[in-house]
């Protein structure tokens, strides 16, 4: 647990700042506002209608995949950790594996996942999902 | 209350929930108000001194890399570039004072309290990321050793990349509290860029941890100074790592969220004086994370090649102030990398950019795992001890790899200019016709 305070001083210290630049710019400027500085800015055409609109539905399909690859990614990552321990068929010894006793425990099991997830992604790419325009 | 030997009536009010909740997380915590003050210790005074220091050269630094930026800029554009406020030197100092004393505009159709808060959700994340990064040897002091790094978490990478995609949150509430079209734009074109290499940035680390076989960063670091660096014994995660990372910062040739010819600025098209600043200190600092991060991970972070007696203990000061420079040397080298890239590729477009991302960059990575994995496997069945040795192993495979990847899969698609794509009969066909329409015109050519 002691380890993370500087981490929290760090955030808070941060933040503090970031409040602190904000602040003190909204007290030192002095605000004029017109009516054509308060319309948003589109290259000097008056805007039409509200930016929130509907937006292009390809957006939320890559958060879509985002997910599915960014979790798979977050599980392969202990298994990265642990890849040395897996292809041994022993405990290590001096972060080694003895001689004979390596396995292939780790690699198939990592091929496995990473098979499966392959066929979703060459379904993705068939289904034209990847395909921007 | 330092060394543990506090009274229970010496804690103030505040402490006795915290406590609790540290008692929850961490169930190893000794009980008692004298356990959980332990941090106040010399530790801590040290944590004080780095945090100030760091905190102050990295906004420093930035300020300096926007002076960098334009003078790089110049030199490589045959230009002067600033040199009226004190040679230059000053520029940055009187863009600071302009950006304080500009007017603040606020635009009637903007969503407040998000408007407000985007700046600063766009600034903390970037200035909390290095807290992880380890930038030097130990530093002997009277009063006990100094890691020259502000938190060795356990948790090292993760925390990394928990950072850094909060990033985006700033920058989407940004476009889409401004009310703007092209301020949306932005916002949407920048979250989808980021998530879809975060894939590839993630991606392309695994390799890194099945070498190190830990996510602490100091641990990365000492099994490069053991062996060879990472950029060499895994290059192919390391170029994917580096272009992911400018895409992530959103640095030409990936800056399409603020393409100046299609989007104005992006998504801070609406904002000005200090909030735009802060935008501005997020992306700078960003880019300086990043450079960290790619020297930490590929490029044996602090340590100095050839010389093994700097990288090890018994530490002593001048250890520290080499390796410290031995790091920042390395991380300006990367500072100008990228602003050497910015000044010589022109910008991807929006669809090329997402299918480098999901097309190419995700199954190679993927696929380089595999081999690494293979590859590792095989090395210690052959009996190669782990070293300098096993690196060059993997390196010559990374070299197979490399040209496989250029000259079978690429086929000259991305190394290549766009014009090796067309079958040669195509390219003196398209030729003819713009010779023809150049006649046509009265032009010539």
């Amino acid at each position: 647990m002691k380890a993370y305070v500087p981490v929290l001083l760090l955030i808070v210290f941060v933040i503090a700042n970031a409040v602190m630049i904000i602040g003190l710019s909204h007290l030192l400027t002095r605000r004029r506002p017109t009516p054509e500085k308060q319309t948003p800015y589109e290259s000097g055409v008056p805007p039409l209608g509200d930016a929130r609109e509907r937006f292009s539905i390809k957006f939320s399909m890559v958060a879509m995949l985002f997910i599915i690859f960014d979790i798979e990614t977050v599980f392969m990552i202990p298994w990265g950790v642990a890849y040395r321990e897996l292809s041994c068929g022993v405990p290590l010894v001096h972060g080694g594996c003895p001689t004979g006793q390596l396995s292939f425990f780790g690699l198939s099991e990592m091929l496995v996942f990473i098979g499966i997830l392959f066929a979703g992604y060459v379904y993705v790419w068939k289904k034209g999902a990847l395909q921007w325009d | 209350m330092i060394g543990g030997a506090a009274p229970v009536w010496a804690a103030p009010v505040w402490a006795v929930p915290v406590w609790g909740l540290v008692q929850l997380a961490d169930p190893q915590q000794p009980p008692g108000p004298a356990a959980f003050f332990s941090f106040l210790d010399v530790s801590l005074v040290y944590t004080v001194v780095k945090l100030l220091i760091v905190f102050t050269v990295y906004m420093v630094g930035v300020a300096l890399l926007t002076l960098a930026e334009r003078k790089v800029s110049a030199w490589i554009q045959d230009r002067l570039g600033p040199n009226r406020v004190l040679k230059g030197w000053g520029q940055p100092l009187a863009d600071g004072i302009k950006n304080f004393m500009k007017e603040e505009s606020l635009p009637a159709a903007v969503n407040r309290p998000l408007f407000l808060l985007a700046p600063a959700m766009a600034f903390v994340p970037a200035l909390v990321t290095w807290a992880v990064i380890p930038f030097g040897a130990p530093l002997p002091l009277p009063w006990g050793r100094m890691d020259l790094v502000l938190a060795d978490l356990p948790i090292g990478y993760l925390f990394i990349v928990a950072l850094s995609s909060l990033g985006v949150y700033g920058i989407v509430l940004a476009g889409w509290s401004s009310n703007n079209k092209y301020a949306l734009l932005g916002g949407l074109r920048s979250s989808a860029q980021m998530i879809s290499y975060e894939i590839a940035l993630g991606m392309s680390i695994i390799p890194v941890l099945i070498l190190s076989g830990d996510v602490t960063l100091g641990t990365i670091v000492q099994q490069q100074a053991r062996g060879v660096w990472n950029a060499l014994s895994l290059s192919v995660a390391c170029l994917i790592f580096l272009i992911a990372a400018f895409a992530e910062t959103n640095r030409l040739p990936f800056d399409l969220p603020e393409a100046e010819s299609e989007l104005i600025a992006g998504y801070h098209t609406e904002y000005s004086a200090m909030k735009f600043s802060l935008f501005f200190i997020a992306e700078y600092a960003n880019m300086v994370t990043a450079s960290a991060l790619i020297v930490t991970l590929f490029f044996g972070g602090w340590t100095v090649p050839f010389w093994a007696a700097v990288n090890q203990p018994p530490w002593a000061w001048w250890k520290t102030v080499i390796t410290l420079g031995a790091f920042l040397a390395k991380v300006l080298f990367f500072l100008f990398f990228y602003m050497w890239i910015r000044w010589t590729l022109p910008r991807f477009r929006y669809d090329q950019l997402m299918s480098l991302g999901w097309k190419v960059l995700l199954p190679t990575a993927l696929a380089y795992i595999v081999i690494v994995a293979g590859a590792t496997l095989g090395l210690d069945a052959l009996g190669v001890r782990r070293g300098v040795g096993y690196g060059l192993c993997l390196f010559g495979l990374n070299v197979v790899l490399l040209l496989i990847v250029f000259f079978l899969v690429d086929r000259g698609r991305i190394v290549s200019p766009a014009s090796a794509r067309v079958r040669s009969a195509e390219l003196t066909r398209l030729r003819a016709v713009r010779a023809r329409s150049a006649l046509a015109a009265g032009t010539g050519e």
